[in-house]
């Protein structure tokens, strides 16, 4: 008789106390993102600034030295240059990268001298055909970067290759890192 | 309703009297089924959903219409323009029948269920054990839905829908006993006549014998609409779907039907019974303002009930079958026993009842939602972190 008394009173505390908690949940934020139309800021912003997402070239400070074709291991970067007989300046003629085929190793960005080629936060590549997921940065040919020996001085590229350069140096010390967006990762 | 009737009756009197009043009242209950019944169910399931969804931390549907509200209409749409897939073993004739005949048990309790003082389809004398037999209705479909389907999660949802509602149908009968006790009537009009607008009027709060058997009512009642935590017949974790594991589209659609309608009539009896249906103070004189009020009180009462069910639902879990039958004869059938005579005692002790009794018990149910707000507010200081929102 006690035992059954017990059982009639735990049940009817436990349940009492169960419903206090979901009822509490009325009362609390969900926790639901609703990816991707109704986002309180773009999920990219939300992304650690080194996150190795779509690759993008900066072709004014893009010195055509090939070092990121050569290392990148499954070919999905094609570069072509040629010599300007008449300048004498080295001309890049084609910068295509396959994204589909990229594997977002983050190999390419180690090498390149000046940082002009690099990942962005970027990831959302959904489409109907493959094709179009090779960037084609190339529409004519681009006189390549020359480094100059007593630092760059024009006020278009300048602010670039800083860029670059910092891109370079937190890729080689992760202490470096400075988030641009403080989010919460996911 | 009947008033009505008759007076039409009397007024065509070229026309058999039988045959009007039969014609009236299905009309009334085609327009009751069509315009209430339908949409009422369907905006369950989203209300359901959401009520749901933010229990569990989640949004729920909210992109159809304003806040999702459209939500069942497009579900419905969706379902009726799925194939009704029959597959080849199936005994057909009873596999096409079963979810109707579902629908009928349920659709057939609104008939005595009141909508108001004038509203009801038809104020029968036995209101109230019509709608206890009527209702069991749904076990034959089930069991036929689970039968016909030549199926073995199907079958065994079937054979456990079978079980559990008639073993509920004791204790539920038992706890509307010391109601009719009270009341002396069967007929849910009768039933909210004696009972007035004040909350001490209630039934709810006559003796303490009948708050007891208030919550056994809404237990057993959830049983019997196989609500979560006793919704075994279609235990998905287990039965796949249960007894309508073979169905699809619109048939499917029809046991969902009748499983949201039915928290209505759940809600709507706990309220005619124990809350004191749609009495309003007589604040008009205005019959349609009086019957409008009237609509309302009983179906945001009823509603209330809907949403503890609900509620209920996103917090416990799925019990074993032979807790079921363990929490049925063990506990509901002697403590709904000891109700009704408890009720009877109390009745020959205070004939006309007391007002002490009665406010004492509005006190104690105060006393209990306000320690209710502060385990809530409790857990909700103990709540740790914000969603995506704080970002």
């Amino acid at each position: 008789m006690r035992e059954y008394v017990a059982n009639v009173v735990q049940a009817a505390t436990s349940i009492f106390d169960g419903l206090s908690v979901t009822f509490s949940h009325f009362f609390r934020e969900p926790y639901t993102i609703q990816y991707p139309d109704r986002m309180p800021i773009p999920v990219q912003d939300t992304l650690p600034y080194r996150y190795r997402g779509f690759l993008d070239v900066d072709l004014e400070i893009c010195t055509g030295c090939l070092a990121c074709q050569r290392a990148c291991p499954i070919d999905c970067i094609l570069i072509e240059t040629r010599k300007d007989k008449e300048t004498k300046s080295m001309l890049i003629e084609t910068f295509d990268i396959d994204l589909a085929k990229c594997m977002y190793c983050g190999l390419c960005t180690e090498p390149c001298p000046t940082g002009s080629i690099h990942h962005t936060r970027e990831f959302e590549g959904a489409d109907f055909s493959l094709e179009s997921m090779v960037r084609r940065f190339i529409k004519e040919p681009v006189t390549a970067y020359k480094p100059k020996k007593k630092g760059e001085d024009d006020p278009v590229v300048a602010p670039i290759l800083e860029r670059g350069k910092r891109y370079i140096a937190e890729f080689a010390d992760p202490k470096d890192d400075a988030p641009a967006a403080a989010g919460k990762g996911g | 309703m009947l008033e009505f009737l008759n007076g039409l009756a009397a007024a065509n009197p070229e026309v058999p009297g039988v045959l009007l009043r039969v014609a009236g009242m299905l009309a009334f209950g085609a327009l009751v089924v069509f315009v209430f019944i339908l949409p009422v169910a369907g905006i369950t399931s989203w209300v359901e959903r959401r009520v749901w969804a933010r229990i569990q931390s989640r949004i729920g549907p909210n992109r159809v219409g304003p806040g999702g509200f459209l939500q069942w209409l497009a579900d419905g749409l969706k379902n009726l323009l799925k194939e009704d897939v029959i597959p080849q073993a199936v005994d057909e004739p009873l596999f096409r029948i079963a979810p109707y005949l579902v629908v009928a048990g349920f659709v057939a309790a609104f008939v005595a269920i009141p909508f108001g003082g004038s509203l009801i389809i038809a104020d029968l004398n036995i209101g109230i054990l019509y709608i206890t037999a009527i209702t069991s209705l749904v076990v034959v479909g089930i069991l036929m839905a689970g039968w016909s389907s030549n199926n073995k999660w199907s079958m065994l949802g079937g054979i456990r829908s079978a079980t559990q509602i008639i073993s509920y149908e004791i204790p539920l009968g038992l706890t509307i006993f010391p109601v009719v006790l009270v009341s002396g009537t069967l007929s849910t009009q009768g039933i909210t006549a004696a009972q007035g607008w004040a909350p001490h009027t209630w039934h709810m709060f006559h003796n303490p014998f009948l708050l007891v058997s208030f919550l056994l009512f809404f237990v057993c009642a959830l049983a019997e609409g196989n609500r979560t935590p006793f919704d075994l017949p279609e235990a998905e974790s287990e039965l796949v779907a249960g007894f309508a594991t073979e169905y699809s589209g619109m048939r499917s659609l029809l046991f969902f039907l009748a499983e949201w309608g039915n928290l209505y009539v759940i809600g709507a009896l706990v309220a005619t019974l124990f809350m004191g249906g749609w009495q309003v103070p007589r604040f008009t004189d205005d019959p349609t303002l009086l019957a409008v009020a009237q609509f309302f009180t009983i179906f945001l009462k009823a509603y209330f009930w809907v949403f503890v069910a609900m509620w209920v639902r996103a917090t416990l879990p799925r019990i074993r079958i032979d807790q079921l039958m363990a929490l049925c004869w063990k506990y509901l059938v002697p403590m709904a026993l000891l109700n009704t005579l408890g009720t009877a005692f109390f009745m020959v002790l205070f004939p006309e009842g007391s007002l002490v009794v009665r406010i004492a018990l509005v006190a104690v149910v105060l006393a209990i939602i306000f320690v209710f707000a502060r385990r809530v507010r409790f857990h909700l200081a103990r709540a740790r972190g914000l969603g995506y929102g704080a970002v």
